[in-house]
C-alpha cells in the first residue's frame, strides 16, 4: 500500500505565497485589463514583502518535508531572506523602466520574476537532487525569457537566445553528473547518498562519482558564471533590461551556491580533498580573468558583469576556505557576502535605471562625468554602490570581502588571501574612475530630462541602507549566518 | 555473449550513432527523423532494464507527440537556406578536440570505476507492476518535483506569449 504523508505546509509557506502571487498577477491583469504596471508591481511587492515576514518568522524551524525532499533550516531561510531581498529591489527598479519601454506584458514580467524566485528558494531548501533540478528550471526558464523580453531589440533577443541555449546546455552537463552520483549511490537523497557513502567506503575511490561531482560543479560553476564558463555572462547582462539584469546578477548566483553548497555538504561530505583544489584555481582564474576584462569595459552594464564574475570568485575563496577546519566560517561568509552582493548590486544597478533619459540609455561610461552637477542625490548613491563594489569602509562590500580573507586565513589558505587582495587593489580602479568622472569633471553634454519615480527611489534608498547597514553592523548578520551554517554541519 | 547483451549493444550501438546523425544532418527533417529513431533504440534499452512503463511513454510521448511538434514547427519554417547553409563552424576544430578529450576522460573514468559504488546491490527486487511502481514513487517521495514541473510549464506558457505572440500592427 502506498505511504502517503501529509507534507508540513508550513515549510513551504512564502513559496505558496509567492505562487499566488504570481497568479494574482496574471489574473488581475487578464479579468480587468487595466494596462496598469503600478497594480502588478505593487502586487508582486506585497506578495513579496508577506513572502519575507513568513520567512523570518519561521527562521528558527528545522524540518524537512515531502519525503525528505525540502528542508527548511536556518541556512535555507538565510537564502531566502537574500532572494526576497533581491526581488524586491528589482521589482522597485522595474516599474518606470517597463512602463517607459511601452512593454505590453507587465503583468508576466512580474510574474515571472516572481516565479523564478519561487524556483531559487527550492533550491535552497532542495535536499534532493531532482527537486534541486526542478528548482533549477524554475528559476532559469523564467530568467531566459526576461533576457530576451524587449522582443524587438536585437540585443535583448541575442540575450535571451545565447542565454536560452548555453544555459539549457550547462543544465544537461550539471544532469549527466547528478546521473553519475546515482549510479555510484543510488540514491538521489543527499542524505542517502552521504549514508551509502559512508557504508561502502570504497565508493569513494570509484572515478564515476568524482566525474558526477566534476560535472555538477561545471554545471553550477556556468550557473553563477565562474571562468571558464562564464562567456555568456557580458552579452546577456548587457543586452537584458537592466532591471533584469541587477535581478539575475543577485539572486540566481545566491541560489546556484546555496544548492552547490549543500550538496557538497550533505550528499557528499567526504570529497572536500577532491574539490578543493579544483575550486581554488576557479577561483583564482574567475577573479584575475573578471577583473583584468573589466578594466577595458566602455559600457557600465559589461563592465558590472565582469565585475560580478571576480566578486564570484571572491565568494569562492570562502568556499575553499571552508575546508581547512573552521568550515562555519567559510560558508557564513559565502552566505554574508551574498547577501551585500544583493544590496550593492541592485543599488549600482538603479542608478542605470535611473540613467535611462527619453528612451535613450546612457550606458556608456562617458555619460556619468559631472553626474555630481547634474543630480548630487544620484551621485552620492552612486558612490557608496561603487565604494561598497570596490571593498572600502564603512561600506557592505568591505565588511564582507574582509569576513572572506579573514575565513581564507583561518583555513591557511595564505596565497589565496594574497590573490584575493592583489584582485581587489586591481578593482578598485576600475570603479574609483567612475567616482573620478563624476566628482572631477563637468558635464560634457546634456542628457535628457530625468522622470522622478517614487519607487525606483524608494528601491535605491533601501539598497543604501543596507549597504550601509551591513558595513557599520556586520555583526548581526555574520553571527546569524554562522549558527546557520553550523546547524547545517551537525547534520 | 547472451541474446540480452546482443540486444543490448544493438540498442546502444545505435543509440548514439542515429544521436550522431541528428547532430550532423544538414536537413533539419532528417535530423528529427533520426532523433526519432534514436528515441526509440533507447524505448529499446528501457525494455531491457525492465522499464515496459517508461518504454512506452518514451515512444507515446518523445517519439510520438514531441517529435510530431518538431516536424511540424520545422515545415512551418522556409528551410531552404538552412538545407545549404554551411553547418561546420570555424572553431569546429577545436572544439572537436576538447569534446574528445572529455569523451576518453568519462570513458576512462567509468571504466575504471567500473561502479564498485554499491549500487547493483541497491537495485531493489520489483515487488509491483512497472504502472504502480512509478506512480508509488510520483506520488511519495517525488511529489514536490512533479508539482513543481506544472509551474515549470506555466512559466515556458507565459514565454511562449510574451515571446512569440503577434501584436497589433505586426
Amino acid at each position: 500500500m502506498l505511504n502517503i504523508l501529509i507534507p508540513d505546509f508550513r515549510v513551504i509557506a512564502p513559496e505558496l505565497l509567492l505562487t499566488a502571487t504570481a497568479m494574482i498577477i496574471i489574473l488581475w491583469e487578464m479579468i480587468n485589463r487595466t494596462r496598469s504596471h503600478a497594480v502588478s508591481a505593487n502586487l508582486a511587492l506585497v506578495g513579496s514583502v508577506a513572502a519575507l515576514a513568513a520567512t523570518v518568522a519561521s527562521w528558527n524551524l528545522n524540518v524537512s518535508t515531502f519525503g525528505d525532499s525540502l528542508v527548511l533550516d536556518p541556512y535555507a531561510s538565510f537564502f531566502k531572506v537574500i532572494f526576497l531581498a533581491g526581488l524586491i529591489l528589482s521589482v522597485s527598479l522595474s516599474m518606470k523602466y517597463i512602463q517607459e519601454s511601452g512593454v505590453r506584458y507587465h503583468a508576466e514580467y512580474y510574474a515571472l520574476m516572481v516565479l523564478a524566485t519561487v524556483g531559487m528558494m527550492i533550491m535552497a531548501m532542495g535536499r534532493e537532487l531532482i527537486t534541486i533540478f526542478i528548482g533549477l528550471e524554475l528559476l532559469s526558464m523564467p530568467l531566459y525569457i526576461l533576457a530576451g523580453f524587449f522582443r524587438k531589440e536585437i540585443r535583448s533577443n541575442e540575450a535571451g537566445f545565447k542565454y536560452f541555449v548555453l544555459g539549457s546546455f550547462a543544465t544537461g552537463i550539471m544532469l549527466f553528473g547528478m546521473s553519475y552520483i546515482y549510479g555510484v549511490s543510488g540514491s538521489t537523497h543527499l542524505q542517502v547518498i552521504a549514508r551509502t557513502l559512508y557504508r561502502h567506503p570504497s565508493a569513494y575511490a570509484d572515478k564515476a562519482l568524482l566525474l558526477g561531482l566534476l560535472l555538477v560543479i561545471v554545471g553550477f560553476g556556468f550557473k553563477i558564471s565562474v571562468v571558464p564558463f562564464h562567456q555568456w555572462t557580458p552579452d546577456v547582462y548587457e543586452g537584458a533590461p537592466t532591471p533584469v539584469t541587477a535581478f539575475m546578477s543577485a539572486g540566481p548566483k545566491a541560489a546556484g551556491l546555496a544548492a552547490l553548497i549543500r550538496i557538497l555538504v550533505e550528499g557528499l561530505p567526504r570529497m572536500a580533498q577532491e574539490w578543493e583544489l579544483i575550486v581554488a584555481i576557479l577561483s583564482v582564474l574567475t577573479m584575475t580573468v573578471g577583473n583584468l576584462t573589466a578594466l577595458r569595459q566602455t559600457n557600465i552594464k559589461r563592465m558590472l558583469a565582469y565585475s560580478s564574475i571576480a566578486h564570484v570568485g571572491y565568494i569562492l575563496i570562502a568556499v575553499v576556505a571552508s575546508v581547512g577546519g573552521r568550515a562555519d566560517l567559510g560558508f557564513s561568509a559565502v552566505m554574508f557576502y551574498l547577501l551585500s552582493y544583493t544590496f550593492m548590486n541592485i543599488g549600482a544597478f538603479g542608478i542605470i535605471v535611473f540613467m535611462k533619459r527619453e528612451g535613450i540609455a546612457n550606458e556608456n561610461l562617458d555619460d556619468f562625468t559631472g553626474l555630481s552637477w547634474r543630480s548630487p542625490g544620484a551621485a552620492i548613491a552612486m558612490l557608496v554602490f561603487l565604494f561598497s563594489l570596490a571593498g572600502i569602509p564603512p561600506t557592505a562590500g568591505f565588511a564582507a570581502k574582509l569576513s572572506v580573507f579573514f575565513a581564507a586565513i583561518q583555513g591557511e589558505y595564505y596565497w589565496l588571501a594574497i590573490i584575493g587582495i592583489l584582485n581587489s587593489a586591481v578593482a578598485a580602479y576600475y570603479y574609483l574612475r567612475i567616482v573620478v568622472l563624476m566628482y572631477m569633471k563637468e558635464p560634457e553634454k546634456e542628457l535628457g530630462k530625468a522622470t522622478s519615480s517614487p519607487l525606483l527611489w524608494t528601491g535605491i534608498s533601501l539598497a543604501l541602507v543596507g549597504t550601509l547597514y551591513f558595513g557599520i553592523l556586520p555583526g548581526g548578520f555574520l553571527e546569524k549566518a554562522r549558527i546557520a551554517v553550523s546547524i547545517l554541519l551537525k547534520v | 555473449m547472451g541474446l540480452p547483451e546482443i540486444f543490448f549493444y544493438y540498442f546502444a550501438i545505435m543509440a548514439v550513432v542515429t544521436a550522431g546523425f541528428a547532430v550532423t544532418r544538414p536537413n533539419p527533417v532528417y535530423s528529427v527523423l533520426f532523433l526519432v529513431a534514436c528515441f526509440f533504440h533507447v524505448a529499446g534499452l528501457f525494455v531491457l532494464l525492465g522499464a515496459e512503463f517508461l518504454a512506452a511513454l518514451q515512444i507515446l510521448v518523445q517519439a510520438g507527440a514531441l517529435m510530431v511538434l518538431y516536424l511540424f514547427v520545422v515545415f512551418l519554417f522556409n528551410l531552404s537556406e538552412a538545407k545549404t547553409a554551411r553547418i561546420v563552424h570555424r572553431q569546429a576544430g577545436f572544439a572537436g578536440i576538447v569534446s574528445l578529450i572529455l569523451v576518453a576522460l568519462m570513458v576512462i573514468f567509468s571504466v575504471q570505476g567500473v561502479f564498485r559504488g554499491p549500487f547493483r546491490e541497491l537495485v531493489r527486487p520489483q515487488t509491483t507492476d512497472n504502472v504502480s511502481y512509478v506512480a508509488g514513487a510520483l506520488f511519495t517521495d517525488f511529489l514536490l518535483p512533479f508539482e513543481l514541473a506544472s509551474l515549470v510549464l506555466l512559466v515556458v506558457l507565459f514565454g511562449a506569449i510574451v515571446l512569440g505572440k503577434r501584436e497589433e500592427g505586426e
